[in-house]
């Protein structure tokens, strides 16, 4: 930890990554705030209607994120992990595959993709394998649930040659 | 004929020969399928429905109970090894259950769940069958205000009782709030935070946040961990079995959390998860080990793992006498009568006393199956342990995303449980709680509904609130639990500090 402008131990250096959290807070605040403005005439006899709710929620969110803005100048927070964003890009970049192809190829092949970005996301990064394990196994779950199971899968190529 | 006598002639339909097949079929899928990771109870009951389509509606109920059991047992299997709970009242499970199987105790932490759970739902079943009149009477003379004193009190005690900080508990449970006011206001119709975007009027999907947060958050920040994070998922070592230490701690948070968790389950508002909450809350102040809890103690599983369970016996009271779903799992059930055009209420209790005590009577029997079941292969639940990480991880996104694309699917909701996802990877880097935003999300729009209710009665007095004396004592209580923990914490802060520079150096 780089030196304080205090000689206390207590002392830390202002937290940025919390002080960005305050903003986001703020304007998630502001934006129920905003929203609800719309329907604040809507009170009905007891003065009490659909937005009601709604400020007291955006003025807590406020009142929180000067909080966070307080303990981040402290540094309050507590120390955090480093992450490596390679893993969480193959994760989300999976999830994202599976989002957009899933009405296009169906769920075994959509899944099956995700599937083996995540066990890349792990260590297991020879694609030419895990992606057809990923796409049998869904296929696989594919069966039993939207085939015995009756449940809503998306069907594709893949998923028309078996039913 | 007195309650007795109904349950004896419920107990003579339910030990039909078909029927108990039927009850065994039940509890096998619902453990199978609630045993998914990313499919609790709620789902489970969901996605078996219709294999119940095709009997008569005695047999289908009962194999309908035997499925409710069955995926409570399996929804907490899943909690304690894979922590990714499919429904909200798992959630306190996988808090201490993880942490246990972590530590390598995942055998105890299933033990004490599955006899807990047998124990919780013996003792509320019975009970449901002979206070169930009882109990509704006292929980209809709550009113709007104490239902709002109730839910703010849960609020509370979730978002102070957990993490180490009262600001990141709240933080998270304003979120919840901000999430949950989405979608279309129940009394008034008008749309809210939707911006105009169709798949948002109906809200946010409990489901698709508590998957979202727990299977992808954890998933993200475990494949975040590099090398730096623990290898692989720790194996069980030893017995799986409990040891004398166990029982002793556990048996007393069974009957606790029974005594919690039924009559919340049976008031007509929330649902398991403020039983499972509460009891948690219970718990860890009684501990007589108070350093374990967050590090995995085994009462914060065998109490609200019983609360669970009994709270799901106690949310068939409304439902069965009043035909007020309070769960989803519990609306699910609804669904499952209306098919055959069964009203739930009291006239169902006198119209077709065979069909609702052949119910509540094979709940016992499901019960007994659900043990015998259980405990001997929880062996094989331990076992998924032992599936290499990546294959593991791949495995559970496969299935939390199942789950939602089984509920709903379209890429909307798809792209909202991405999003929650990294939420919930943020939320966890920076020691943000997870389990209050969930529960923000689901008794929000209920504490809103109370006290606008409570509200709309009084013309707008908010004074009324307080003048109830039960409703004024349950806020008292709130007050203090929010109070106090940010005293201790502020009276305690310049050591925790100094610890916490001293340990960065």
């Amino acid at each position: 930890m780089s030196k304080g402008h205090t000689p206390s131990t207590e002392t830390r250096r202002p937290d940025r990554a919390a002080l960005v959290i305050a903003v986001f807070l703020a304007a998630l605040g502001g934006l129920i705030f905003w929203d609800a403005s719309r329907l604040a005439s809507m009170g009905g006899y007891s003065g009490i209607g659909p937005a009601t709710i709604p400020f007291v929620i955006a003025g807590g969110l406020l009142i929180l994120a000067v909080w966070t803005v307080f303990e981040a100048l402290r540094g309050d927070f507590p120390a955090r992990d480093r992450q490596q964003f390679g893993p969480v890009v193959w994760i989300v970049g999976g999830l994202a595959a599976q989002m957009l192809l899933l009405k296009i190829l169906g769920f075994s092949i959509a899944t099956g993709l995700l599937f083996a970005a995540t066990a890349a996301a792990f260590g297991k990064r020879k694609l030419w394998m895990t992606i057809p394990i990923g796409i049998a196994l869904c296929l696989a779950v594919w069966l039993v649930f939207a085939g015995l199971l009756q449940l809503s899968l998306p069907a594709g190529p893949l998923e028309h040659l078996f039913w | 004929m007195n309650t007795f006598d109904f349950l004896l002639q419920g107990l003579l339909v339910a030990a039909q020969p078909m029927n108990l097949l039927y009850a065994l079929i039940g509890v096998t899928l619902g453990t199978a399928v609630g045993v998914l990771p990313g499919i609790g109870p709620a789902l489970t009951v969901a996605l078996l429905l219709p294999v119940t389509y095709k009997l008569d509606p005695g047999g289908s109920l009962i194999m309908f109970a035997g499925i409710y059991y069955g995926g409570m047992y399996g929804g907490s299997t899943t909690s304690i090894l894979l922590n990714t709970p499919g429904e909200s009242s798992s959630i306190v499970t996988a808090l201490e259950g993880n942490k246990m199987a972590r530590a390598g105790r995942g055998g105890p932490a299933l033990a004490t769940a599955a006899i807990g759970s047998f124990v919780a739902g013996l003792i509320a079943t019975v009970a449901l069958a002979f206070i169930a009149p009882f109990v509704v009477k006292l929980a209809l003379v709550f009113g709007p205000r104490e239902y709002f004193a109730l839910m703010v009190l849960a609020f509370v005690t979730v978002s102070s009782a957990f993490g180490d900080s009262t600001l990141r508990g709240l933080t998270s449970l304003f979120i919840g709030f901000a999430l949950a006011i989405i979608g279309i206001d129940q009394l008034t119709g008008q749309t809210r935070m939707s911006f105009g975007v169709p798949d948002l009027l109906d809200g946010i999907e409990v489901t698709t946040l508590a998957v979202a947060m727990f299977a992808i958050g954890e998933s993200l920040y475990i494949a975040a961990q590099g090398d730096l994070g623990p290898d692989k998922v720790e194996a069980v070592k030893g017995s799986v079995w409990m040891n004398r230490q166990d029982w002793a701690r556990s048996w007393k948070a069974w009957l606790r959390g029974t005594a919690i968790g039924f009559p919340i389950g049976a008031m007509p508002a929330g649902g398991a998860e403020i039983g499972t909450f509460l009891s948690y809350a219970t718990e860890k102040r009684l501990t007589k080990h108070p350093e374990e809890f967050g590090n995995g103690a085994i009462e914060g599983v065998a109490g609200p793992e019983a609360a669970n369970n009994a709270s799901a016996a106690g949310t068939l009271v409304p439902l069965l006498t009043l035909g007020l779903p309070t769960t989803a799992t519990a609306a699910i059930m609804l669904a499952g009568f209306q098919q055959y055009g069964l009203q739930p209420g009291p006239l169902l209790f006198a119209t077709n006393p065979q069909l609702v005590w052949g119910l509540i009577a094979s709940l016992l029997i499901a019960n007994f199956m659900l043990l015998v079941l259980n405990l001997p292969l929880v062996g094989l639940w331990v076992k998924l342990l032992t599936i290499p990480k990546p294959w593991l991880y791949a495995g559970i996104l496969l299935f939390a995303t199942l789950g939602t694309i089984g509920a709903n699917p379209s890429v909307f909701e798809l792209g909202m449980l991405l999003a929650f996802g990294v939420l919930g990877y943020v939320m966890r880097i920076f020691g943000y709680p997870i389990a209050p935003v969930v529960v923000g999300l689901i008794l929000g729009p209920l504490a809103e509904q109370q006290l606008r209710r409570a509200l709309s009665i009084s013309q707008g007095d908010v004074t009324v609130l307080f003048t109830s004396p039960v409703a004024a004592v349950l806020l008292v209580i709130a007050a203090a639990a929010l109070i106090i923990p940010l005293i201790l914490r502020a009276r305690g802060r310049g050591e925790v500090l100094a610890q916490l520079a001293a340990s960065e150096d």
